[in-house]
């Protein structure tokens, strides 16, 4: 089943991949050295790279929301 | 789920050797420009921010102090400090700074300045290292290793500070190594 809510970077990342360490399901990727991206289907929302982001521009979506 | 650690998982130990050979003999300072040209060299090869990502001694060095050691307060950094004015002042501040301590080691090759036996800090404050000059070489070689190892202490005295205050890796949030390889990535990505 789905998880609630899933982690989404805002366009302020530095692309420094903090977040990609700490992902325990390996669902972030640094996009072309640019930005982080999560893959949304294997994202549980735990909120480890959120926490850990250096720049705090990782927010956790509820998927609702996402789909409105 | 733990993760598998690798090699380059330990590079923080880079960063103490680093600034602990510069303490004894200032002339190993020069090794910092593997630091410079590394992740730009990396960045223009299609290797994007892999410097960054996994080689950064400093960021694990951070990271070692503010997450597994506990020294960080782990809170949000100042909005102003993530924007894109502040991250691109910096990395143009510390551009200008770099180049002047380049004309200073020109000045001391050209003869019209002396060697200076000190290591300035945060860009302002004079700290003595004469004794980190055991064996006299060519003094503009001197003097560059005193200004690079100048920059290199104080920004990681900076990357101290705000890893305290804030997250454990918040100097990669304006370091200007990973603002400048960002930006060769998005030029590359437009010109894709």
């Amino acid at each position: 089943m789905a998880s609630k809510r899933f982690a989404l970077p805002g366009p302020l990342c530095v692309a420094c991949g903090s977040c990609v360490k700490v992902c325990p399901l390996d669902a972030i990727t640094i996009w072309k050295g640019i930005i982080a991206k999560v893959d949304s289907k294997r994202c549980v929302g735990c909120g480890k790279c959120a926490a850990e982001c250096p720049a705090s521009v990782i927010t956790l979506v509820a998927r609702e929301e996402a789909a409105q | 789920m733990k993760k598998q650690l690798h090699w380059y998982d330990r590079l923080w130990i880079v960063t103490i050797i680093y600034l602990g050979l510069g303490f004894f003999n200032i002339l190993f300072a020069w090794l910092g420009l593997i630091f410079f040209c590394l992740p730009l060299i990396l960045a223009i090869g299609g290797k994007d921010k892999l410097y960054c990502n996994h080689y950064c001694d400093r960021g694990q060095f951070l990271a070692l102090l503010g997450g597994r050691l506990g020294l960080s307060r782990k809170r949000d950094i100042p909005g102003w400090m993530r924007s894109k004015a502040f991250r691109y002042g910096f990395l143009a501040f510390f551009m200008v700074m770099f180049f002047q301590m380049l004309y200073t080691t020109w000045l001391v090759f050209t003869g019209a300045r002396q060697l200076g036996m000190s290591v300035r800090l945060l860009w302002t404050f004079n700290v003595p290292w004469h004794w980190a000059y055991p064996v006299e070489v060519t003094p503009w070689a001197a003097q560059f290793a005193f200004g690079f190892y100048s920059i290199m202490l104080t920004s990681t005295l900076i990357g101290i500070v705000v890893m305290v205050l804030f997250k454990p890796r918040a100097w990669c949030v304006f370091c200007p190594m990973g603002t400048m390889t960002q930006l060769i990535c998005k030029v590359k990505a437009k010109e894709e």
